[in-house]
């Protein structure tokens, strides 16, 4: 046992609620369950590592001395990186924001920053056992076929989230500084979402000016990139070739990763305190909405649905998730324009439905899990499937007003593709809409941490059935029937699975 | 002002409960019994845990008891709860409302979920509005609002689809005097145009002086209730107020 508000303490602390969490997330609180989580999981991992061979199997004999392999390698840990560093961004605004338990520990006379310094290090950690886990397929087989030197790439990827959290906790905490509490909030997720997606997107553009294609690799390992890259010895490719398993860059890279995250810690952990407790009086200001003078009449479902939509329309989270969205659309778009009229809009097509699905999920979850007075309209005299019908359709609505004009503009190019579109939108919706509502666990304050974790499952499910989805549409718009319905039985399967080990079932 | 619509033959009990259980591992309302007449104000008084929410919570449709009945005036609300809320509001005391709505359209929005014609609704809304104060914060949002402002633009909410009975969980926690006066007049408005509240509540003082009927549950049942007198009088040992007599009911429950 140690000794009480030291940093082990708080640790113990910590990982006492996250194991707890993760339980009661993994178990629904039976333990029934578990042989089944187990069987899901199990299936799951060994589809992964399918998809994982038929991706990477032709790489395994790769070595470090190849400079497009560098090249493509580096190019690939960037993206790692991007994508980790919205994450963490993201989870470190939430430190500041969930209030669960910050009003007890700022109240007390324990040293704030230690359990800042505990809770970043948690953000790291989970950061790190992120990336890990997404790339454990890859890894997997790679160390199979070509030897165990490709584990060391696990140590590059934990290398590299650790970086991530110690550049989102400085860069989060210098944005509380110098903005401002009040729009930190709106802007950190506008800004992690637009690393996330920036990176891929500035990518795809460039790869569709060179090559008039949408793979990101294609650009990376094209010759003009490859001939400005410096040579072989580099420093730049030091990354690489610690997961090519070079052990002198593996342990530079790690060690230098750690140093940062060590730093990056000291810096930000005593300024944590500051920023959670203006966090706290940031909802002061009143806003004053236009006077409207009558009440307009509606049917309840109506009612609800046309709630639903003034609500969506003040929240700033929607907005940072619909720009993302619409950025995601903005290279197929100019993929459109650049060459109209090629048929290269089949593109356009899996994208569409990707991103339906995407924003169908986020809306579901605000409209259903998001419900702030979730007893008003459980006392209301309308029945429960009434209500999920109602919130259900305003999503839908949403997704339409957003779709619709994109459908169209697809049609202009070709009626067929807008066609497919049209039935994988809302397919693809619908799917996203779904599993949030059998996830749905009401977001009250006091439930905060287990929203958080249970929500992970949902986010996971509906980013592999829209995936799903989409690869579908994609055959389908190739008119590769066949082959469309394998994408389509997988996500119709992962829904199944999520609908299985739900709390609710739909 | 503030009426209630008359109706023209009200059931003689607004709420009846018989044999209700439900259990959370360990039995939380234990076979209770309880009749509420229409027109009346009756407070429910208990210990913590003692199932007052629970059981509130099942008249309301937000929790399903393991067993027994609920009639609220003369409809069964287990078998047909949609009816059953039609005639009812719930107020908890956590505000059930909208950071991003206004007390005007959060009025608007509950009218439409009990589907009352607009222009009654609005009718209604701009009386409560003025009546509890919030006129000068109709068009705010209501994310910056006091807990008092809060609690008041939720009572509106539940009065403004007129139902006849209001059921409220502990309305008084964390209000001001100036906002608590205003909450009890526009519930003993209520009462006096002929609809029923029950309530509970931690305060005796409010349950002494607002009360036709007071109900002392412990353990999940019902084991007392009556006027103040009556319950005075059952306590016995010359308990001369409601905080003596309550607390020799429970005492003598627990012993």
């Amino acid at each position: 046992m140690s000794a009480p508000a030291t940093l082990t303490w708080f640790a113990r602390h910590e990982f006492r609620l996250a194991w707890r969490d993760g339980l009661a997330m993994m178990t629904a609180g039976r333990r029934t369950r578990a042989r089944t989580l187990v069987i899901v999981f199990t299936v799951f991992a060994v589809f992964m590592h399918g998809m994982a061979f038929a991706v990477v199997s032709r790489f395994a004999e790769v070595t470090g001395s190849d400079k497009t392999m560098l090249v493509v390698v580096t190019g690939s840990l960037l993206l790692a990186f991007a994508l980790l560093l919205s994450q963490a961004m993201e989870s470190v605004t939430r430190v500041f924001y969930a209030r669960s338990d910050l009003d007890l520990l700022l109240s007390s006379p324990a040293a704030a920053e230690r359990i800042f310094a505990v809770r970043v290090g948690t953000i790291a950690l989970s950061v790190m056992a992120m990336a890990a886990l997404l790339a454990a397929p890859f890894v997997n087989v790679l160390a199979v076929l070509g030897g165990p030197h490709w584990l060391a790439a696990y140590g590059a990827l934990v290398a590299i989230g650790a970086a991530a959290a110690a550049i989102a906790a400085v860069a989060t905490t210098a944005m509380f500084e110098i903005i401002g509490p009040k729009r930190t909030r709106l802007i950190a997720q506008i800004v992690a979402a637009v690393i996330g997606a920036g990176f891929v997107i500035a990518l795809q553009l460039a790869a569709i000016v060179s090559t008039g294609t949408l793979s990101r690799l294609t650009l990376l390992a094209s010759e003009p990139i490859v001939a400005v890259a410096p040579g072989v010895d580099s420093a730049l490719w030091l990354p690489a070739r610690a997961v090519f398993g070079d052990p002198g860059a593996l342990v530079a890279m790690i060690g230098a990763s750690l140093l940062l995250l060590g730093a990056s810690i000291a810096l930000v952990a005593p300024r944590f305190a500051g920023c959670a407790v203006a966090a706290a009086g940031v909802a002061g200001a009143a806003t004053r909405q236009n006077r409207r003078s009558a009440f307009r009449p509606a049917t309840p479902a109506a009612t609800l649905r046309r709630k639903e939509w003034t609500l969506l329309r003040r929240d700033p989270w929607l907005m940072s998730q619909t720009l993302m969205q619409l950025l995601y659309l903005v290279p197929p778009a100019f993929l459109l324009w650049h060459s109209f009229g090629s048929g290269a809009e089949v593109v356009l097509v899996p994208v569409l439905v990707m991103a339906a699905g995407q924003l169908a999920g986020g809306l579901a979850w605000l409209a259903v899990s998001g419900e702030d007075a979730p007893d008003l309209v459980a006392t209301a005299p309308l029945g429960a499937a009434e209500i999920l019908r109602a919130k259900t359709e305003a999503v839908l609505g949403a997704i339409a007003m957003v779709f619709a004009p994109l459908t169209i503009a697809l049609a202009l190019a070709s009626p067929f593709y807008a066609a497919v579109a049209a039935v994988g939108v809302p397919v693809s919706a619908v799917s996203a809409a779904h599993i949030q509502l059998c996830f749905r666990a009401q977001a009250k304050r006091s439930h905060f941490r287990r929203r958080q974790t249970s929500s992970r499952i949902a986010t996971f499910a509906e980013a592999f059935v829209s995936i799903g989805w989409a690869a579908a549409a994609a055959l389908a718009a190739n008119e590769m029937w066949v082959a469309a319905a394998f994408p389509a039985v997988m996500a119709v399967g992962i829904l199944a699975a999520a609908r299985y080990v739900s709390p609710h079932k739909g | 002002m503030l009426m209630t619509p008359a109706h023209p033959e009200p059931p003689a009990l607004a709420l009846e409960i018989r044999d209700l259980r439900k259990a959370f591992g360990r039995p939380a309302v234990d076979g209770l019994d309880l009749a509420v007449r229409s027109g009346e104000f009756y407070t429910l008084l208990g210990p913590n845990g003692a199932g007052k929410t629970t059981t509130l919570r099942m008249v309301v449709g937000l929790l399903r008891p393991d067993s027994g009945a609920i009639s609220v005036l003369g409809i069964d609300a287990l078998a047909d709860p949609v009816a059953a809320k039609r005639l009812m509001a719930w107020i908890s005391d956590e505000p059930m409302i909208y950071d991003k709505l206004t007390p005007f359209e959060y009025l608007e929005f509950v009218a439409g979920l009990w589907g009352i014609a607009a222009a009654d609704a609005q009718a209604r809304a701009e009386d409560l509005i003025g009546w509890l104060g919030l006129g000068p914060h109709a068009h705010e949002r209501c994310e910056g609002f006091s807990k008092g402002m809060r609690q008041k633009v939720a009572l509106a909410g539940a009065l403004v689809h007129a139902p006849r009975l209001i059921i409220l969980d502990e309305p008084f926690t964390g209000l001001d005097a100036g906002s608590a006066r205003q909450v009890k007049s526009v519930l003993r408005e209520h009462v006096a145009a002929g609809g029923t509240v029950i309530m509970t509540t931690h305060i005796l003082e409010v349950a002494e002086r607002m009360a036709d009927r007071i109900g002392v549950i412990a353990r999940g049942r019902l084991i007392a209730q009556g006027t103040l007198d009556e319950l005075r009088r059952q306590a016995g040992h010359g308990s001369s107020t409601l905080e003596d007599a309550f607390l020799a009911l429970v005492a003598d429950e627990a012993a």
